[in-house]
């Protein structure tokens, strides 16, 4: 048997509003999400906004790069690192981050969330 | 087996401690003390004064000793030993058979027989209680005076400065201060200092009588001269306390001292005697080290093991009134066994003496006065008998010329337990070994293995260091690259940025490196760029490519809010820009603190609210203080001639030139100054980047000093040089820091870093020996007229402007995560996991 998950896609801003290689903070009624704009692959990224490491919603603040191929973003806290593919820390294996579908349609940014 | 223990001092305490380890509750131990508290740290008996109470000073309390089933009777003295049937009588009339017989009875003060010595005011400095009476006559004492100036004599000589005593004087039989330790030469340095301090010395002094009536009122000496004084402790040295052996018909030295074997055995093999009184090859050793050793031994001996005696280094390192004064090996060498190199810098009162063998190959020993940093260097090699340099006296001197000065050259000489990191308690040794053992060789893989650099992350350049150092020593070749996308040092980076003219980030990544690029490589190139281009550093493209705080031009704080710093250059600031601050605060509801830097700091800004602040902080006169950025923080002053009687220059005038010039210049790491205006250096310019300090004739410039976790005072790079030509140095030495240094590192690791030291930079600044200095002050004129205030530009931005808000899909709300404590009427953020 197959679960099924049920995904809603919400419209979040404008490709515009996100800063080129860089992220953006999006409110889903009292969740946070980061959304990243890695124009250098020509991807975008969506992740939860907390660092599990202490936390903070900051890792739409954080810089965004890769390790051996591999999409990540950078806390500005304490640097802990995850891969915006999988959200597992690249930095230890103690914590890893939810991650979110994220879809462009004639210039606007979508999201997916679970119902 | 029960063992009595005669004597509850530090050896005696030392002994119970180190057998109860060994076997506990095999034996039972009874001790007698004859002071009224159990044993105590007399070493640090000086502390006394400075606030430690005597429980503080405590070996261990009375509780330790019934938890281990000792039997400690104080107030005690052994009256008797009868050795026939192994018994002991008490002075209270306790009687106490014996299988063992420790003597661990110590010495006392020796009191030489002059006529006077019974009066009041005249004290010995030996117990608590000696030190108590000192305290309760020093009261009414206005002078004092000391007799021996020796170790103990000099240790009572400033815990009568500790009393209040100011008028203290030393008196010397012998012609030196500390005639056993340190020679002639040793002795006069340590007397300067010690009378710059405020004691008088006399040498060569004999006292003959004291005088006064009940109470001491002065002294008389043998060269017919006088001296008033209304206090004296005598510390002329120590006498073994061997009456009960002797009374108990156990061998002792002709000049006293309970005689011992290498067992520590005295002519009786069930009896031993242990620390001070104990006379082990016609010595006596009276420092607490060897006392230790002794007991160790004897503890050794009773519990089945095999050690023995064989006298002990009496090398010593300690400050005495605030002057390190060490001595080791053989301190004296005859001519006919060894030759010594001597350094005597009577300007700064040092003084440094090694002895060498006369094939030069071994360090035979030495003394150090006012600067013992290599003791612990040299007492190894003179132990173990390293083979010596060819040229001795660099040991000494340092190496000149710098030549010998290798790479990591300060994380090298580190022990193995030095903490790095000190967010999880990682040791030098552990870090070592994750790149030995662990294979750890990059410094993402020592922080998984062994989570060193995983806290606050201030100790990463260190790991690296320790990473590249141990990697060498086991002879790996080691690139000093930036990360996996860049193959090239900073220095490199820096010299192919400026080549090619390449201008943003993604063009720098496109040339010269390969993959996305990550969080280690875009802030280097990122203050590359801006160190190169002076551009606004949040143009477009290079923005995402700076570290958070550069990003959103403030320091991101626990909370996810902000801080906020303006420049107040110099710490100068009117009355109308306080009230500025203080009305903003107030308005965005921030916690305001003093900062180090002589500024004010306003923390807890929301994100949305920083552009606001801004605009407020700027209408009123302030600019950014680049508090978030890699660059100039703040040039501390002292207040200068304007105001201060002793100050020679204004400093607070230069101080703001010199902050105003090198506002907002990108470097590898942060830089910091200060300006003071005379030697008494107020402003700490010696913990600074650069640091100046006013002298009778102009400046002298000092570069490259620390506070942080690996503090160094910067050193002498010019002297007594004018404004101008100051100017001119501070713009070439930056420069060069700007162009070759690693990223995140700051002056003074550069500094240790480079081959040939404080000489091969101070040729490059001041004698232009690489001839950049016309090209770097010409790039530093640009630096200077191109500057502007990032918050300026970022409020008059809105493009910029917009990217100051939390949600982007809803710009006006901000982080309902965001939550404060309350603390001292102002807030705090709220404490995380």
């Amino acid at each position: 048997m197959t679960v099924e998950k049920i995904l809603t896609w919400f419209y979040a801003c404008k490709t515009t509003d996100v800063p080129e290689n860089g992220g953006v903070c999006v409110k889903y009624n009292d969740e946070q999400i980061a959304l990243f704009h890695f124009t250098r692959r020509n991807e975008w990224y969506a992740t939860q906004n907390e660092c599990p490491h202490r936390q903070q919603m900051a890792l739409s603040r954080g810089m965004i790069g890769s390790q051996n191929g591999e999409p990540k973003v950078a806390c500005p806290f304490h640097k802990r690192t995850f891969s915006l593919i999988t959200g597992e820390c690249l930095s230890d294996d103690e914590c890893s981050i939810k991650t979110y579908e994220v879809k462009i349609e004639d210039g606007n940014v979508f999201i997916a969330v679970e119902e | 087996m029960k063992i009595v223990v005669i004597g509850n001092g530090m050896v005696g305490y030392k002994f119970c401690e180190k057998l109860v380890a060994k076997q506990s509750n095999q034996h039972k131990i009874v001790v007698f003390g004859e002071e009224i508290r159990p044993a105590y740290d007399r070493v640090h008996l000086s502390e006394f004064f400075a606030g430690k109470s005597a429980d503080d000073l405590l070996m261990a309390t009375a509780d330790w000793y019934s938890e281990n089933n000792i039997q400690l009777l104080l107030s005690d003295p052994i009256i008797h030993i009868d050795r026939a049937n192994k018994k002991i009588t008490s002075h209270h009339g306790l009687v106490e058979d014996y299988d063992i017989l420790v003597l661990a009875t110590g010495s006392a003060a020796f009191v030489p027989p002059i006529p006077g010595v019974e009066k009041q005011g005249v004290f010995i400095y030996r117990t608590i209680e000696d030190l108590e009476l000192m305290t309760a006559y020093a009261k009414k004492a206005k002078t004092g005076a000391v007799i021996g100036g020796g170790l103990l004599g000099l240790e009572a000589a400033k815990a009568m400065l500790d009393l209040g005593i100011v008028d203290t004087q030393v008196i010397e039989f012998a012609p030196r201060l500390m005639p056993r330790q340190i020679d002639d030469a040793g002795s006069k340095i340590l007397q300067h200092k010690l009378e710059s301090l405020g004691l008088t010395i006399h040498t060569n002094k004999n006292t003959s009588a004291i005088l006064g009536d009940d109470r001491i009122t002065g002294m008389q000496f043998t060269d017919d001269t006088q001296i008033d004084v209304d206090m004296l402790v005598i510390s002329a040295g120590i006498k073994p306390r061997d009456e009960l052996a002797k009374q108990a018909g156990l061998a002792v030295g002709p000049r006293g001292g309970i005689m011992v074997n290498e067992q520590l055995q005295t002519s009786d093999e069930n009896i031993y005697a242990i620390g001070e009184c104990a006379l082990y090859n016609n010595m006596i050793y009276g420092l607490v080290a060897p006392g230790y050793e002794m007991a160790d031994v004897v503890v050794a001996k009773l519990t089945g093991g095999e050690k023995t005696f064989t006298g002990f280094d009496m090398s010593t390192k300690l400050k005495l009134i605030g002057v390190d004064v060490a001595s080791f090996g053989n301190p004296f060498v005859a001519s006919n066994e060894g030759r010594a190199i001597v350094l005597e810098d009577t300007h700064k009162g040092i003084y440094k003496r090694i002895n060498i063998s006369n094939d030069g190959k071994e360090l035979l020993g030495g003394i150090l006065i006012g600067d013992a940093d290599a003791y612990n260097m040299l007492l190894q090699t003179c132990k173990s008998k390293v083979v010596l340099p060819p040229n001795p006296e660099d040991i000494i001197l340092g190496s000149r010329g710098g030549s010998e000065a290798s790479e990591g050259a300060g994380v090298a000489s580190l022990p193995d337990d030095a903490l790095i990191c000190s967010c999880e308690a990682i040791t030098k040794g552990m870090i070592c070994s994750s790149v030995t053992d662990a294979a750890c060789e990059t410094v993402d893989a020592i922080k998984k293995c062994t989570k060193a650099g995983t806290g606050c992350g201030g100790c990463v350049p260190m790991i690296k260091d320790l990473m590249v150092h141990t990697m060498k020593t086991q002879g790996k070749y080691v690139r000093n690259v930036l990360c996996e996308h860049f193959d090239y040092s900073r220095q490199e980076l820096f010299d192919l940025v400026k080549l090619k003219e390449l201008k943003t980030y993604d063009e720098v990544l496109n040339e010269l490196g390969k993959g996305d690029g990550c969080e280690l490589c875009k802030p280097p190139v990122a203050s590359i760029l801006a160190s190169l281009w002076n551009e606004l550093i949040l143009a477009k493209g290079n923005d995402t490519a700076q570290d958070s705080n550069d990003r959103f031009l403030a320091n991101i704080q626990k909370g996810g809010t902000y801080s906020v710093v303006p420049r107040i250059p110099g710490g100068e600031i009117t009355p109308d820009k306080l009230i500025v601050i203080g009305s903003v605060a107030k308005k965005y509801n921030l916690y305001t603190k003093i900062t180090g830097g002589q500024r004010i700091d306003l923390f807890g800004a929301h994100l949305t609210d920083l552009p606001n602040i801004w605009q407020e902080l700027i209408d009123a006169g302030f600019e950014s203080g680049h508090a978030y950025g890699k660059s100039l923080r703040t040039v501390k002053s002292c207040v200068g001639s304007t105001w201060c009687r002793f100050g020679l220059h204004d400093s607070v005038s230069f101080a703001i030139e010199i902050e105003e010039r090198y506002r907002g210049l990108r470097s590898p790491h942060k830089l910091k100054s200060g300006v003071s205006g005379c030697i008494r250096e107020c402003a700490e310019a010696k913990s600074k980047d650069f640091g100046i300090i006013a002298t009778e004739k102009g400046w002298n410039l000092f570069v490259c000093g620390n506070g942080g976790s690996k503090p160094q005072h910067a050193l002498l790079l010019a002297s007594d040089i004018d404004s101008e030509t100051c100017i001119k140095y501070i713009d070439r030495f930056l420069m060069f820091y700007v162009k070759t240094a690693d990223p995140l590192t700051r002056t003074a690791t550069w500094l240790n870093k480079m081959e040939g030291g404080i000489d091969y930079l101070r040729n490059v600044v001041v004698n232009d020996s690489l001839g950049m200095a016309a090209q770097w002050e010409t790039e530093m004129k640009l630096h200077v007229a191109t500057y502007e205030c990032e918050w300026k530009a970022a409020i008059e931005t809105p493009e910029i402007r917009k990217r100051f808000s939390h949600f982007v899909n809803a710009p006006e709300e901000k982080d309902p995560t965001v939550k404060f404590d309350e603390m001292r009427e102002m807030k705090k953020a709220k404490e995380w996991k």
